[in-house]
């Protein structure tokens, strides 16, 4: 529908974009849905995120809320809303107005996908579900997604990241033996299942790209994270060996593959840890050089199968070790040596205190309308021909409908003006 | 009848006729098999003697074989296997060979090693490009693939240093662990489980290689990926990142809940069967309260329970203020009341009973299910999501679709045995 060489007005560079001519229709919000489209952003494609002005676009509940940028508050302050919508345009559309839905219709049939992740079935009742969207653009992508997706006995069941990682066996297999479940002390499933949505989108863009045909993506992220065990899994299902069994999880151990030591302990200062890996009997060697003192001399370390059945004790003594050191000398010797160890970095250590993500340019500063210069995540990939790019952060709600209902829609000034004033728009 | 019907041999997938060549890793696996359950064709390429995952626990029966490594049988569902010795110049050439007939490597290798053994992208990837618009590129006479994507996944880029590390070392110097663990601070924070910190870069490469494939698809070009693990990891913190970008606050770890500033209430409560539920936020809204002193009475238990009259003032509230209780007593008592009426029903149903009830009612929680319990469930199998893939006979139940595609469906087929497809190089 659009060219190869369109790119979105935000678009900051004269560099090629790997997606430019790839425009999205995009309902997400949140983590889950709206962390898909901003790797696509960054890509290059012209994402118009559409929100509803009688809320004030908060559906998506980070809009207004903590952690705000700086001292700004109010509906364009959100600090995650600004990161998870960095580089995509922002449109309003009440579709309780038919003239709305109009807009909408003919949105979509200027756009390569449309992307949501409402509740199960929140676009069909706005009467724009798959069957209604493939009527107004037949080779139209639409991807969904939800905790539980699309249909199913808990086809109702609402979710948010905690409880996608609740019920898909993330946060049981994370945690120490005889404490409550550990779990993930944030919605990575939010992260992930906007990575599987990511991936999802552009296989089906790249399928109709080759084929002319269009279709319908059911994400369910609980599905998606339910993948993500590696081997446990099939541990019950080949040798009938449940993950709930005594002693488990121990995630701070490594039972797959088998390591030992392999955990997490207590540095010089206060909550200052370090993380140690000995793959193998070979690291064994070189951590203990590397530690020098008697006791990694005992022959009942030399060997993996010594290190497991006396686990406990060996890691009361890489304690007894790691304690009243730094954390970085602790690791610094060790990977010197040639052992995976690396400090517990906190979120003002790694962010601005370790040169390795600011010199891959981790964190991007990119301008906002309301609430001027703000840092933003940027993509752990280079491309060397099509690198990302990030030109600005969220969409203040509205910003862009002058663009997106002028400029791509036909729509005259005077027509815009009335939507507004009418509360269409 | 569902628009997703199980996938079939002959129904199409995205990416049919896109050969990838994957350098085994633990590294990189999780993205070939991405790719490789939606229809690529991916040749893992495994050292002599085998993958190194082929060694990793568990195995099937137990038994300490190559080809029972459970760990390779997850992560290489949908490859063909050839063993070739990089080393050695016969398997140099082999890899040129199947190189140059690939639309994408993948490789997770150590920092220099295909260089000096001349199969980095230097040599085989189209380092130097011809101008925009140049004739269909194709493997040009000196070797190099112009349309060759070439996916490299490190620990944090091919220009920075390489120091040995783990899931658990890239975890917690990239940010995770910080956020994962325990209210009481002297207990360590905690690795989450399932080698995320292999699949976070893993997740990055696929969605990327996806955008380079759409733009070659214009451009004929293909192009060089660098994918940080260590970035990958940062990117994947949400709040600890977002609280400090924007207020320049670290969080602090909570039992099973989110990191935050300050502490927060619990949201996970232990039921009558001793399995665990996460609660969400407590209910808040008039209906939300009548829903569940309705619930209440249908299981007979109002009497018993001493939250029952501040749940009936609760049905009044159109949206109780949580962030602003301390200002509100009596509406903090009947927010109070939602939750304490929660965990009164933890205390005499079980884990699932409750979960399914809260949900029936409108309340979002979640129960606290083990991976195998996560498979066994109802909703998942009406849905198709455990899946039975042939291993010569005998059918294992995998976990299966991460999504459902209405015309191109998710399909796969058991990991190969070692050197399974070495006839590919006879081609």
């Amino acid at each position: 529908m659009i060219g190869p060489d369109h790119r979105s007005p935000v678009w900051p560079t004269a560099e090629p974009a790997a997606l430019a001519g790839i425009r999205i229709c995009d309902f997400t919000g949140q983590l889950a849905g709206a962390g898909a489209t901003k790797i696509l952003a960054a890509l290059g494609a012209e994402v118009i995120r559409i929100e509803d002005p009688v809320r004030q676009g908060k559906w998506d509940i980070l809009r207004g809320t903590q952690p705000f940028v700086g001292d700004h508050r109010g509906i364009e302050a959100g600090g995650s809303f600004n990161n998870h919508n960095a580089g995509k345009l922002g449109i309003t559309l009440n579709l309780r107005d038919d003239r709305a839905k109009e807009l909408l219709r003919d949105l979509v049939a200027v756009s390569d996908a449309v992307t949501e992740n409402f509740a199960a079935g929140v676009l069909e009742r706005l009467g724009f579900g798959y069957e209604a969207l493939r009527r107004i653009k037949p080779d139209i992508v639409y991807v969904s997604n939800c905790g539980f997706g699309a249909d199913g006995p808990y086809g109702s069941f609402r979710s948010w990241g905690p409880i996608v990682q609740a019920v898909s066996g993330l946060t049981f297999q994370s945690g120490l033996p005889d404490l409550p479940p550990a779990g993930w002390g944030y919605s990575f499933m939010d992260h992930t299942g906007a990575y599987y949505m990511a991936t999802a989108i552009l296989m089906a863009l790249f399928h109709r790209r080759r084929t002319g045909q269009g279709q319908w993506v059911d994400l369910a992220c609980i599905e998606a994270a339910g993948t993500l065990h590696g081997a446990a899994s099939l541990d019950f299902t080949v040798n009938g060996r449940p993950a709930r069994r005594s002693g488990m999880p121990n995630s701070n151990r490594s039972q797959s593959p088998a390591m030992a030591p392999h955990g997490i302990w207590a540095c010089n200062g206060d909550d200052e840890w370090v993380a140690i890996a000995v793959r193998h009997d070979e690291d064994w060697q070189r951590f203990a050089r590397a530690v020098g003192e008697p006791w990694t001399g005992d022959e009942r370390w030399e060997r993996l199968a010594g290190r497991l059945a006396h686990e406990d004790e060996l890691e009361r003594l890489v304690g007894s070790w790691t304690a009243g050191r730094p954390k970085h000398e602790v690791a610094g010797s060790l990977v010197a040596a040639g052992v995976p160890a690396a400090p517990v970095l906190r979120p003002s250590e790694r962010i601005d205190g370790d040169p390795r993500t600011r010199d891959w340019g981790l964190w991007v500063t990119v301008p906002h309308s309301a609430v001027g210069d703000t840092r933003v995540e940027g993509l752990p990939v280079r491309l060397s021909e099509t690198d990302w790019a990030i030109g600005r952060g969220a969409a203040c709600l509205g910003e862009d409908n002058q663009y997106v209902f002028g400029d791509v829609l036909g729509r005259s000034a005077d027509e815009i003006a009335e939507l507004e004033a009418d509360g269409v728009i | 009848m569902s628009a997703f019907d199980a996938s079939s041999p002959a129904s199409p997938r995205p990416l049919d006729g896109i050969r990838v060549i994957e350098l085994t890793s633990e590294r990189c696996a999780l993205a070939g098999k991405l790719l490789a359950d939606m229809g690529a064709d991916v040749i893992v390429v495994e050292p002599p003697g085998g993958s190194p995952m082929r060694a990793y626990e568990p195995f099937a029966g137990d038994e300490h074989d190559r080809e029972q490594a459970l760990w390779w049988w997850h992560y290489n569902t949908s490859k063909r296997s050839v063993v070739l010795d990089l080393d050695e110049t016969g398997g140099a050439d082999d890899f040129r060979r199947l190189v140059s007939t690939a639309d994408v490597v993948i490789e997770a290798e150590p920092l220099g090693r295909l260089d000096a053994a001349g199969l980095d992208w230097r040599q085989l990837g189209a380092a130097s490009h011809a101008a925009i618009g140049a004739a269909q590129p194709s493997p040009d006479a000196s070797g190099r693939n112009e349309r060759l994507i070439w996916v490299s996944i490190t620990h944090n880029g091919r220009e920075r240093p390489d120091p040995p590390a783990t899931d658990l070392t890239v975890l917690a110097e990239g940010g995770p662990v910080w956020s994962c663990g325990y209210d009481d601070h002297t207990i360590p924070p905690v690795r989450g489980g399932g080698n995320q910190g292999l699949q976070m870069a893993c997740h990055y490469a696929v969605a990327t290689l996806m955008a380079a494939l759409m733009w070659r698809e214009d451009s004929g070009r293909g192009q060089l990926i660098d994918v940080s693990m260590l970035a990958a990891a940062n990117l994947t913190c949400e709040f600890a990142t977002y609280f400090w970008l924007n207020q320049q606050v670290d969080v602090q770890r909570q039992t099973g809940r989110h990191a935050l500033p300050q502490i927060s209430e619990p949201t996970q409560v232990r039921c009558a069967d001793g399995r665990w539920l996460n609660t969400g936020v407590p209910p808040r809204r008039g209906p939300e309260f009548a829903a569940l002193s309705g619930w209440l009475a249908e299981l007979g238990l109002a009497g018993e329970c001493s939250s029952t009259e501040l749940l009936k003032l609760g049905e009044s509230y159109e949206q109780i203020d949580i962030l602003h209780l301390d200002a509100d007593p009596l509406s903090a008592e009947v927010f109070g009341a939602g939750r304490d009426t929660i965990n009164f029903l933890a205390e005499r149903l079980g884990a699932h009973e409750l979960f399914v009830g809260l949900q029936s009612i409108g309340l979002a929680c979640g129960i606290v299910y083990s991976p195998e319990e996560m498979l066994a469930d109802e909703h998942f199998v009406a849905r198709g999501f455990p899946v039975e893939i042939d291993h010569d006979g005998t059918p294992v139940t995998y976990p299966g679709a991460p999504y459902r595609f209405s015309a191109t469906p998710w399909r796969a087929t058991r990991a190969p045995r070692l050197g399974e497809h070495q006839d590919l190089l006879a081609d």
